[in-house]
This record gives C-alpha cells, sequence and structure tokens, in this order.
C-alpha cells in the first residue's frame, strides 16, 4: 500500500512540492540534500527512520499557514516536529511528505503574570517557559525529562506528562488556547485566555491529538504561583515492592504530594554512574516524595510523611540540604532514561499505567518476567500516579535480543491492560504502540476515534500513520507475528554514552529511504 | 412541552436516539437552558442511569453512571474523607454527575484544585447515531487516543449522550477558614487579585463580590490555620473578616448553589480574566445585573434578569469578545456571545452527530 499510494502522491504532486515551498522560503530554509535530512529522519525513538522529500525551517506562523495550505493543494502529507524528542516516534517523517521544522518559532509572546498566563510559539522550549516566569513567583508546571529541550507545541500534540503532574496534572490542565491550522490550511481558535472555559471543550480533544489535527501556531499557557514552601525527601527500601506499598500507604494517609517517584536498584546505579547525584548507597529501591504548599502546612505534613515512611519500613530517610541539592536529586532521576546507556548498550524505555493500589502487584510481574526471559529491566517511575516506565536492557549486536526485548515490553504492556491501566501515561500512540491502541479499545471505539481524524483532517496529509495502524493492511501485525501478537514497541534510547550500534530497526511500517 | 422518553438502560437510550430524529439528554433537570429541548426535539430522560459502578477509596478514582446524583457521590466519598475537588453547583438541587460534565460547570473550589475538565478520566457515551463510543481511561494518567472525555465537558447533550464517567478525586482537607475584605472599589479590588496571583500562599477560593468584597478560602491542617490567616493578612496589607466551622461552610454552599440568585432571573456562566473585569462591570452597572466573580476572577456569574432577552446579553457578550452560557432560565439558544472552536468545531459535530439529531452547538 505504501509504495502504491506514494506513487500517486508523487504523480499529483510531481515537482509542484517544490516549487510552492520556493515560493514561501528562501532557499537555505529547505533542505533537500541527504545530509542534511539525516538529522531529522527520526526523533527519540530511534528505531523508525525515514527520510522526507523536504524539511522546511518555518520562521513565522505565516510560513507554517502557508506551507499547510501547499500541502493540501498538493496533496503532500506533512509532520509537524518541535524538538523531536517524542519517545513514541509522533514526529517521525513521512516518506512521501514534508517536515515543517518549529523549533525557530521558539519566542514567549507574552507573559502576564497578574492573569497568570504566558503565550508562546509551538517550538518554545518548556524550561524557558518556566525561566522568563520565575522572575513573576510564577512557573510552568508540566516537566517531562526532557524539558530542558522538548517543545511546548510537542508537549502540547502529546498532552506531555512528567514527575509533577501527580498534583498539577498533565499538559492539558495548563493549556488554555490555542491558535491551529487545520490540516487543511484553515485557521480556528480554540480555548482561550480564562482557567475556567465556556462550551464544549474544542481544545481538550486537540491537546494530545498526536499532530494529527492540525498545527499549533500560538498556546496560551497557564502559568502557576511557585510554592511558598518545598520539602523532599529520599526514602530507602529493601525491596521495589516495599518502596511500592509506602507510596500507597502516602496516598492513604491523606498527604498529597506533588511528586512521588521510584527507581529501583539498577536505575539509581545508572544515575550514580552518570549524574551522581549521591543517593543512599547499596539500596534495593528508593522512594523520592515532595511536598510543595504554604511553610506552615508543609513543615508539619512533612512530619506526617516522615513517619508514614518510617512506618512502611524505610532503611534511611534524606533530605536535601539546600535547593542545589534537591535540583541534583531530580537530575539523576530525570536523567534516568540517558543514564541506563552506562548499563546496558541498548534499551527500550516503557511507559504504561497501573492502578496505583495495583503498583507492588505490577511491580512484582515485572520481576517475574523480567527473571523468567533472563532479560535485565531497570524501573523508573511516577509512583504517585502509577505510570510505570520500565527499561528494557538488551544488546542489539546478539541474534534474537531486540524480538525478546520487544516481547518482553509487549508482556508488561498487556498486563498494564489487564490490570485495568493504559498502553501510555504519557508518551503517546503514534508509531510505538499503534498495534496496541485495539487491545486496549474495542474497535466501535477506535472507528469513531478515525471517523473524527477523517473530518478533521480529510486529505488525512497531517501526521498520518500515527496513532492508527494502516487500514489497508489490517494483517500486517498479524503477519508479523504467527501467534497473533501484534508488532512491538519499538527501541529507542541510543542517547548517553557511544553504543554499539546494533539496536537500530527499521520500522516495518515505513520504509527507510536514504 | 415536547414529547419525553425515559432511559433506564443504555439499550433503551440507544433506542430512543435511533428512533427519533431530534433529540436532547436530560439529567436532573438542574440547568433547563441547557437540557430544554428546541421545537420538534424529544427530552431523553436518562437521570435513571444511575449508580456508582466502581469506587476504591485507596486509588481515588471512581467510574458511575451518568446520571447519578452527584449528592450520593459527594456522600460516597465523604464517608471515605475524600471530596470532588472541582465543586460542582447545584448537588442540592438534584444535579447528576453527566450534567455537571455537560454543563462544564465547576464551583469556587476550581480556583486551585482545577475545573471539572482536569478531574474528568473517562467516558462511554452514545454519539449521534447511537453507537457507544469508549474513551480516555479509570487511572489517573492516560495518552492512549482521542481526549474525546475533556470533549464532552461544556458539550450540553450536542455531542453525545453521557452513560458512565470516570473521574479522579483528592483527600478531604482537615479544616477550612474563610477571609473577606472590603476595598474601596473595584480598582482596589483587581489589584489584590492580580496581587495575589503570584504571592507564595495557597487559596482554595477566591471570589469576588463586586464592587470591593473579596471572599478567600483556605485549606488544610487545622494548626496551620490561624498562622496562614495571620500570614495572608499581611500579603493583603489589611486584616478582614475570618470565618471557621458550620457558618463557613454554609456561605460556600450557598455562593456554590446560586443562593444569590433571585427566583426569576437566569443563571449565567461568562468566561473572562481578571483584566477584562473592568469591561465588563461598565457594561452591567448600568443594567442593575447582579452578579459574582469565581476562580480568581476567571469565570463572571450573572443573575440575568428576567424580563431581558438573552439577545441583549448575547449582543454585550460580543461587543466584548466574551463568551457566555445560559444554565437556567429559556433562551432560544443558552451559548451566548463569541465562541471559539469555528471549523474544528463543524467537523468534530459532522463526525460524532453526522445525521444532526442532537441540536447544534
Amino acid at each position: 500500500m505504501t509504495r502504491g499510494a506514494q506513487a500517486k502522491t508523487e504523480n499529483v504532486a510531481g515537482d509542484g512540492l517544490l516549487s510552492a515551498l520556493a515560493a514561501i522560503y528562501p532557499a537555505e530554509r529547505i533542505l533537500t540534500r541527504p545530509a542534511e535530512l539525516a538529522a531529522y529522519e527520526c526523533d527519540a525513538l530511534t528505531s523508525f527512520r525515514a527520510s522526507p522529500r523536504a524539511v522546511v525551517l518555518a520562521q513565522s506562523a505565516e510560513e507554517v499557514v502557508e506551507t499547510v495550505r501547499a500541502c493540501h493543494r498538493l496533496g503532500v502529507p506533512f509532520v509537524a516536529r518541535g524538538s523531536g524528542t517524542s519517545l513514541s516516534g509522533g514526529s517521525l517523517p513521512i516518506a512521501e511528505g514534508i517536515v515543517i521544522a518549529l523549533n525557530r518559532l521558539n519566542r514567549i509572546l507574552e507573559l502576564d503574570p497578574e492573569q497568570r498566563t504566558a503565550v508562546v510559539e509551538p517550538g518554545a522550549i518548556n524550561s524557558q517557559v518556566t525561566a522568563a516566569a520565575a522572575p513573576h513567583n510564577l512557573f510552568y508546571a508540566p516537566d517531562p525529562s526532557s524539558q530542558s529541550i522538548c517543545s511546548i507545541g510537542g508537549n502540547v500534540a502529546f498532552n506531555a506528562g512528567g514527575a509533577h503532574c501527580l498534583k498539577h496534572g498533565m499538559t492539558s490542565s495548563s493549556v488554555l488556547g490555542a491558535k491551529v491550522v487545520l490540516p487543511d490550511g484553515e485557521l480556528v481558535e480554540l480555548g482561550g485566555e480564562s482557567i475556567e472555559p465556556v462550551g464544549p471543550d474544542w481544545l481538550g480533544l486537540f491537546v494530545g491529538s498526536e499532530g494529527m489535527f492540525g498545527v499549533a501556531l500560538e498556546i496560551t499557557l497557564r502559568l502557576m504561583p511557585s510554592a511558598d514552601a518545598t520539602r523532599t525527601v529520599l526514602s530507602a527500601y529493601e525491596s521495589l515492592e516495599a518502596a511500592g506499598e509506602a507510596a500507597a500507604a502516602v496516598v492513604a494517609a491523606g498527604l498529597l504530594p506533588v511528586a512521588m517517584e521510584i527507581m529501583d536498584k539498577l536505575a539509581i546505579e545508572a544515575a550514580e554512574g552518570s549524574v551522581k547525584p549521591g543517593y543512599p548507597e547499596g539500596i534495593e529501591a528508593l522512594l523520592i516524595v515532595e511536598l510543595e504548599g504554604d511553610h506552615e502546612t508543609v513543615d508539619r505534613e512533612f512530619e506526617q510523611l516522615l513517619e508514614v515512611l518510617e512506618g512502611a519500613g524505610a532503611t534511611e530517610l534524606r533530605e536535601p540540604e539546600d535547593d542545589d541539592q534537591r535540583a541534583l536529586y531530580w537530575e539523576g532521576r530525570k536523567s534516568a532514561f540517558s543514564a541506563v546507556g552506562w548499563l546496558s548498550p541498548d534499551y527500550i524505555v516503557q511507559d504504561g499505567v497501573v492502578p496505583r493500589t495495583r503498583l507492588g502487584e505490577a511491580l512484582a510481574e515485572i520481576g517475574r518476567l523480567s527473571e523468567e526471559n533472563g532479560i535485565r529491566v531497570a524501573n523508573v517511575f511516577h509512583a504517585g500516579d502509577g505510570n510505570l516506565h520500565p527499561l528494557i536492557l538488551f544488546k542489539g549486536s546478539e541474534e534474537g535480543a531486540l524480538q525478546r526485548a520487544e516481547e518482553l515490553a509487549g508482556e508488561i504492556l498487556r498486563m498494564c491492560i489487564r490490570l485495568g491501566g493504559s498502553v501510555t501515561g504519557e508518551h503517546g500512540i503514534a508509531m510505538e504502540k499503534r498495534a496496541f491502541l485495539p487491545e486496549m479499545f474495542d474497535e466501535e471505539d477506535i472507528e469513531a476515534m478515525r471517523r473524527l481524524w477523517r473530518a478533521v483532517d480529510p486529505g488525512q496529509i497531517a501526521n498520518r500513520g500515527k496513532m492508527f495502524l494502516p487500514e489497508e493492511e489490517p494483517e500486517r501485525a498479524e503477519a508479523a507475528d504467527p501467534d497473533g501478537a501484534p508488532s512491538s514497541p519499538a527501541v529507542a534510547g541510543t542517547a548517553g554514552p557511544p553504543t554499539d550500534g546494533g539496536s537500530e530497526r527499521r520500522g516495518d511500517g515505513e520504509r527507510t529511504e536514504r | 412541552m415536547s414529547a419525553s422518553l425515559r432511559a433506564d438502560a443504555i439499550e433503551e437510550a440507544q433506542a430512543a436516539l435511533r428512533g427519533h430524529e431530534r433529540v436532547l439528554a436530560r439529567g436532573g433537570g438542574t440547568k433547563p437552558a441547557l437540557s430544554s429541548p428546541p421545537e420538534g426535539t424529544v427530552t431523553l430522560d436518562v437521570s435513571g442511569l444511575t449508580g456508582i459502578e466502581d469506587y476504591d477509596p485507596e486509588e481515588l478514582t471512581f467510574t458511575a453512571r451518568a446520571g447519578t446524583p452527584l449528592g450520593e457521590i459527594e456522600d460516597a466519598l465523604a464517608e471515605n474523607g475524600q471530596y470532588l475537588p472541582f465543586d460542582p453547583p447545584l448537588v442540592a438541587a438534584g444535579a447528576t454527575l453527566g450534567g455537571a460534565v455537560a454543563a462544564g460547570t465547576s464551583g469556587p473550589l476550581r480556583y486551585r484544585g482545577g475545573g471539572v475538565r482536569d478531574f474528568i478520566l473517562g467516558v462511554r457515551f452514545l454519539d449521534g447515531e447511537g453507537r457507544i463510543v469508549r474513551a480516555g481511561g479509570r487511572v489517573v494518567k492516560n495518552a492512549a487516543g482521542f481526549d474525546l472525555s475533556k470533549l464532552m465537558v461544556g458539550s450540553a447533550g450536542r455531542l453525545g449522550v453521557m452513560v458512565e464517567l470516570s473521574f479522579k478525586v483528592f483527600p478531604q482537607p482537615q479544616a477550612w477558614a474563610t477571609l473577606t475584605v472590603d476595598c474601596a472599589g473595584l480598582d482596589e479590588a483587581l489589584a489584590l487579585i492580580g496581587a495575589l496571583a503570584t504571592a507564595p500562599f495557597d487559596l482554595e477560593a477566591l471570589d469576588l463580590e463586586p464592587p470591593g468584597r473579596l471572599w478567600l478560602r483556605l485549606a488544610g491542617l487545622a494548626d496551620a490555620m490561624p498562622e496562614r490567616l495571620e500570614r495572608l493578612e499581611g500579603i493583603l496589607e489589611r486584616s478582614g473578616e475570618r470565618l471557621e466551622g458550620e457558618q463557613e461552610g454554609a456561605v460556600w454552599s450557598e455562593v456554590r448553589d446560586f443562593a444569590w440568585v433571585v427566583q426569576d432571573a437566569a443563571i449565567v456562566k461568562v468566561a473572562l480574566v481578571p483584566k477584562r473585569v473592568r469591561e465588563l462591570e461598565a457594561k452591567l452597572e448600568p443594567l442593575a445585573v447582579e452578579r459574582r466573580y469565581g476562580a480568581g476572577a476567571n469565570i463572571a456569574w450573572l443573575a440575568w434578569p428576567g424580563e431581558r432577552a438573552a439577545q441583549e446579553l448575547d449582543d454585550l457578550l460580543r461587543s466584548l469578545g466574551l463568551a457566555g452560557v445560559f444554565l437556567t432560565g429559556s433562551p432560544a439558544r443558552p451559548m451566548v456571545g463569541v465562541h471559539a472552536g469555528g471549523a474544528f468545531a463543524q467537523r468534530v459535530k459532522s463526525a460524532l452527530d453526522p445525521s444532526g439529531r442532537f441540536p447544534e452547538v
């Protein structure tokens, strides 16, 4: 199908595409040479690669609109790309299409402390919003681990999460409005400035639509006031399950931390090998809990928290001495994905959710699967949310190792569904989990989503191929595995230390054209 | 009065939809401007679709049928020391969970806790063809598929008939306290709202009763309350009147349930931001419309006088570029003012309701 559709597109588009782009951009902002395109051929999910026909470097919203209109006119698919940090292949190019690079559209257009709002361009970097808001005692709440490089536009497209969404919610809760160009070039405004909208929440539907409903050109963000006081504690446990139970005990005590994270021995080892956060030594599991609020409240609640953690069997409790040390503790946690590269040449970053009361059960099951398959799994997760991030370690140069790791990842996702959770808490479906969406939802539910997609983008040119398996070839998933298991989630994580490069795999849904 | 059908089971609701050309769902009927059917439209009473299906207090989430009265849900939560932080209005009057979602109504506590959209986790609804659609889930974090649960918030029965909803909840604070302060006028009150926006102080609710009275609500540990009230007065650079205990709770219940709205006036919600309050005040003052601002002046609640046409408010809001919705009264169309969405809204509507069975948005 891919080839047929591609040939058809070529016929329609011909060389019209490049001349249409040349009418919008100066030559130096249209990339077509293979060496230039190479940097765009994948995102943080490196196992899927495709080389687009061109990459355009947009510098204004008008250019983006003109580009989308040209694509619509010529029937050429496009992928809007921010910083390319998607872990689910969200900004994987479409071989017969173009990439609209938005990273130069990175201005913070307006910051209004009294309304607690910021208006930004889609390429604005997440942590720069907080940096701009900080002098006003405000911050931007969603804090994905990639916050120092990821773009707000990408956060909006994938409804990014982070360690602190336990209390503050996901990106969706921090986005108030957006100016959007629909896939056919029509401009719409969604939401507004108020934290309490009126009428159907069109914006809520747009956030997390994985680039398939168009491109956000301007985004109005909700800022939060920085807390009066923050108290953080590292709590050590003799087992991962004990740490999980301690997290559950914190929730049961009626405490509402802003963040509650767990790292296992392997993840701690990885962090100490790279960022060196100085976590307690020789422990099996680490629970990080952070409280925020008025100091009069937080200081009292912190005492209660320490009691709960101790009562749950903590072998050591450690509070950072100052803000710098607190930041280092968080850096250790947030760098865990890339730090695992110190332990293994290749690894799969997984993202799944279980009900938080079943965390212990889920961890035991992951441990069992790990042992049974002889594959090491490092665990880093948002315990307060039940959001697991197992890191499945393997050596890509070994025959069949990737496939075994992927099968294990698939088993973990199925466990999440079985326990009543989700196949993704914050990374999205995109390429990686297309085959798992039908395991989580009924065919009718997916058909309703497809109807929405077709209605918003009749030409199916905006980031097509993501979220849904191609309709024309439903057998593909089964064909890949005689047991009927869907093709597995793929590999990420060649960041960090050098690898032997053995893990790269061509996505079987996408032809690599270099 | 148009014909009315009643569905006590999902299959009955499906059959009702498939058997009629124009249908509008109704829950508790506490927001009649949204649930009164236009000419030629049949009412589908879903208040029989009740029951909490799943509630695990340790999980801090629940799933209930859409017609479940909020009072029943609040009681079940309170037994376990939990509550709905979005603070839905009209609970005592019989509002349902689905009705709160469809109307998109949150109460004073949404200032800090968030609104309906921030707590909804998942939905099962019937589209315009009577097909069951499930979206979201029952866990607190989920990024799988399009977020149709959020789309249902504020959809007023125009995009689907909700049958089941999942929500997250929070543990109830140990104690509440309220401070009221009187400012010299609107400008001073707005200046204080602006100062509080960036102050390192946790406020659960911040309401403005124009021209100059501010209502500030605190929650948390009882022991910490006196110190915090004192610090708050320091931030405000003035002392105020303190309320605690039952009286405090009663004051906010009255606010939340619109006890201040006179009998024949219609309740209207208008979305805005603090910097727009002056313009709206300038228009409303001469009309003698009772009003109150919630969520740090992010919502204006109006008591639109019964003798004034809805059209007049529509024109007024349009002139300011603001959006509003009638909850009560009998306007020709509940949505007034300038609404966002444009072509995106039309396309989404056409996908979910291709036959135009539900009223226009």
